[in-house]
């Protein structure tokens, strides 16, 4: 070997390595610039929002951002409107969806994960099958059902209600795969000391299941609070059964925008308040829920 | 085509092997809706091979059986009560009665109106007395059709009860004959919370899903054979009754209709599908390369602040859909901040037609879900990306490896093979994603030779938000409604079928090469 060739050998990583600390430098820096860039973006709405909920000058649109004078008398006037009767028909049926939903999604995911029975895999293909119609279709027959059952338009809410809950059983594939994440030999071992499958599941998957628990009840929760479609059906121009999307989604129609613009911003900010935080507070749990049921599929 | 071995087929140049790919992948898509209609075929020929089984066990039955089972071929649940299992031989008895009870106060009604659908309408006379025409309601085709669905669902469930009763017989007696004991009702009640705790947790969820998604979803089926809108309502106004396949021959036929547009209803299908399909495609790569992209970034080693990006990215998620994008939708307006901000910068001098001209609609709503989109697929790359083995990137760059070799080679096919049942979902889900479309733009900028059943459709109406619009527009046409959804439950069901069918073969072969 010649000394030219004991050179490059080691002069070689060497030289590769100062490269690689400056390339990585350079793409670090220009990874931040992107990330900065990427979470102004993100944010503008938001802060655009929030600042234009205290806008006092005008309840119309501007093509500015911030506030010439400062006021809260957009959140004042919320009080003027259905908006608090919207917020606790939302708040009410969120919060029975997040309890009902919870207990049905759980007994279902949890038995389709621990079971086998004949019509198990059948069961699951023909929810699956059942889950590609859309879901809106069946709003037609709902509302004339609940219509005749008298829970519609003031009487929203409970109907409301059902109509979250009673399905739901079909949406239980996060927690199904969570399930299968838990050994069941535990399971076995429980049985061979006695235990029923009743005892199973109140003394020994229970308490390991609470990353699930949580994720379930949180989405849950969550989404009553967005709902539009079947809330808009169900109130059915009643203001007084209306939730807070489909109230608020009425006050940027072309006759009422002008007024209502800014209260849509307050109203906004009132609604995304809890939501937001509750979600911050649980967002371990729904990143797990949801990288979870991603690679389960 | 010339099939390969494995050694042949390695042996190949690069391009080769792509173009041998591509090739035996059309060429097995013949052979795959082969096996599929050969499956179906083969599912029938197992079902008629089942029922000739039953009649013939149930026959066996009869004929072997003893008296008391004989019995209980017409007096459901005698057996049981003869032989000592009091709780079983009551719930079989008590549905027994409810079940002929049913038939002959209500069931036999529906079921005999159900091919008419009602045949007396609503009629108005005049009364004398107070001087008014006095509207006087007859039947009901809504309740019709409704109940004498459910009655058929009653018939399955007495004959499927009936089959098991029968069972019941012949199980006691072997067992008795081999001279065990039968289970006592306490015993029956113990195993609810034990060995058959999974009949006790399912049916909470089975029978919401039976009557509030099965039962609908047949309904709405049947609705599509019918004229259901709102001038037949079938009790307020006029009965609706079955008028076949008329409805699917104006969905789907080329002539042009003389309502609101020119345009036959198969063109305005044909486009709005068009647009289901691209919007999808989009909506779903676009997010999926970008959030995957932005997932890589924050995990980059040296990255400082991971928690920060992420928090402020997941906001989307977390603030309701209908503010963020209500409030979107207004922000790119004419009068709205994007466009105010540009013309104060004198970077514009008329205001961009973000939401007027079909084109700039379509690619904003797509950029504006990209907004939506990227956190859900940040936060699931993140969890992926973190599995994928270390290792496997180093000796990559011992290899001299650089950047976008590591990544095409290593990351997206793991990333591919890890989540390709996700991205079937997400395609699917975005085909019916209402709230984004519907809440930025609601399908706007109308589209004015599109015909509609009522109202509008726009160039960024999705399938979902035009069914959504012919429901809820003057004139209800819930039959139209109903045809729409059972063509997207075709496209979404054909779509997932080649998709589950074709892919894996491909998909196999690439698992890291």
């Amino acid at each position: 070997m010649t000394q030219n060739e004991m050179n490059q050998k080691t002069s070689g990583p060497v030289k590769q390595h100062m490269g690689l600390r400056a390339s990585r430098m350079l793409s670090n820096s220009a990874i931040y610039v992107l990330l900065i860039a990427i979470s102004i973006i993100w944010l503008i709405p938001f802060v655009c929002i929030v600042l234009q909920s205290f806008r006092v000058e005008s309840t119309w649109q501007v093509g500015y951002v911030i506030p010439q004078q400062w006021g809260l008398d957009n959140y004042r006037n919320l009080f003027n409107t259905d908006f608090p009767r919207w917020y606790v028909n939302t708040f009410i049926s969120a919060l029975a969806t997040a309890v009902l939903q919870t207990i049905i999604v759980l007994c279902m995911s949890y038995t389709l994960s621990r079971f086998r029975f004949k019509m198990r895999k059948p069961l699951m293909r023909f929810m699956l099958i059942l889950g590609m119609f859309p879901g809106m279709l069946t709003m037609i027959i709902l509302y004339r059902v609940l219509k005749d059952l008298g829970l519609t338009q003031q009487n929203s809410v409970p109907g409301l209600i059902l109509v979250y809950v009673a399905s739901s059983g079909m949406g239980y594939y996060v927690s199904k795969g969570f399930f299968d994440t838990i050994p069941k030999s535990l399971d076995e071992a429980a049985r061979v000391d006695g235990a029923t499958r009743f005892q199973v599941l109140k003394k020994i998957i229970l308490p390991l299941s609470k990353p699930i628990v949580i994720y379930t009840i949180l989405t849950a929760f969550m989404a009553p609070w967005g709902d539009f479609v079947f809330a808009r059906y169900i109130a059915f121009g009643s203001s007084a059964g209306s939730n807070v999307a489909v109230g608020l989604y009425n006050w940027l129609n072309k006759d009422q925008i002008a007024k209502y613009y800014t209260t849509f911003c307050a109203g906004g900010v009132m609604v995304a308040i809890p939501v937001t935080v509750l979600f911050m507070c649980l967002q371990k749990y729904y990143v797990e829920g949801v990288t979870g049921g991603a690679v389960k599929g | 085509m010339k099939k390969y071995s494995d050694l042949e087929y390695l042996k190949l140049s690069k391009g080769k092997k792509r173009l041998y790919k591509l090739q035996s992948f059309f060429c097995a898509i013949p052979q795959k809706i082969l096996a599929l209609f050969l499956g179906l075929w083969n599912i029938i020929k197992g079902c008629c091979l089942k029922v000739r089984d039953e009649a013939l066990d149930i026959y066996s039955t009869f004929v072997h059986g003893d008296w008391k089972t004989k019995v209980s071929f017409l007096v459901m649940g005698f057996g049981c009560l003869a032989r000592g299992q009091i709780l079983r031989g009551l719930l079989f008895l008590l549905f027994e009665v409810v079940f002929i009870g049913y038939m002959f106060i209500a069931g036999g009604y529906w079921l005999s109106m159900l091919p008419s659908l009602g045949k007396v309408g609503p009629s108005e006379e005049y009364n004398v007395i107070f001087d008014t025409y006095v509207t006087t309601y007859n039947d009901n085709s809504f309740k019709i059709l409704l109940y004498g669905v459910l009655t058929i669902f009653f018939i399955i469930a007495f004959v499927y009860t009936w089959r098991l009763n029968v069972k019941q017989n012949k199980l006691a007696e072997q067992i008795l004959s081999s001279g065990k004991k039968l289970r006592s009702g306490k015993d029956d009640l113990k195993s609810l919370v034990d060995d058959q705790f999974h009949k006790t947790l399912l049916s909470l969820p089975l029978i919401g899903i039976l009557v509030f998604t099965v039962l609908p979803i047949v309904f709405m089926i049947l609705v599509a054979f019918t004229n259901y809108d709102g001038t037949h309502d079938g009790y307020y106004n006029n009965l609706f009754t079955w008028v076949g396949l008329t409805n699917f021959n104006t969905m789907l036929s080329w002539t042009a209709n003389t309502g609101a547009g020119t345009q036959s209803y198969a063109a305005t299908f044909g486009e709005v599908l068009s647009w289901t399909l691209m919007w999808a495609f989009f909506a779903t790569f676009s997010n999926y390369f970008l959030g995957m992209f932005v997932a890589m970034a924050i995990n980059k080693k040296g990255i400082k602040l991971k928690k920060l990006w992420r928090t402020i990215l997941v906001l989307t998620i977390a603030i309701p859909q209908f503010i963020s994008l209500l409030y979107v939708s207004k922000m790119f307006a004419k009068n709205g901040i994007i466009n105010g901000f540009l013309m104060s910068m004198g970077w514009i001098d008329e205001a961009l037609p973000f939401w007027d001209k079909a084109s700039w609609a379509r690619i904003t709503v797509i950029i504006i879900n990209i907004w939506i989109g990227i956190p859900h697929l940040m936060l699931i790359a993140t969890g992926i990306l973190m599995n994928i083995p270390q290792d496997l990137y180093e000796s990559a760059r011992i290899d001299g490896a650089n950047a976008w070799q590591q990544y095409s080679k290593i990351t997206l096919p793991y990333m591919l093979f890890v989540t390709g049942p996700y991205l079937l979902t997400s395609f699917t889900g975005n085909m019916n994603n209402f709230n984004v479309i519907y809440l930025l733009t609601g399908g706007a900028p109308t589209n004015p030779a599109a015909s509609s059943a009522a109202g509008t459709v726009g160039y960024t109406d999705l399938l979902i938000t035009w069914l959504f619009k012919i429901t809820t527009g003057a004139e209800s046409q819930y039959y139209l409604a109903s045809v729409v959804g059972i063509l997207v439950f075709v496209v979404v069901s054909l779509i997932s079928l080649v998709v589950y069918n074709v892919l894996p073969s491909i998909k196999n072969e690439e698992d890291f090469q």
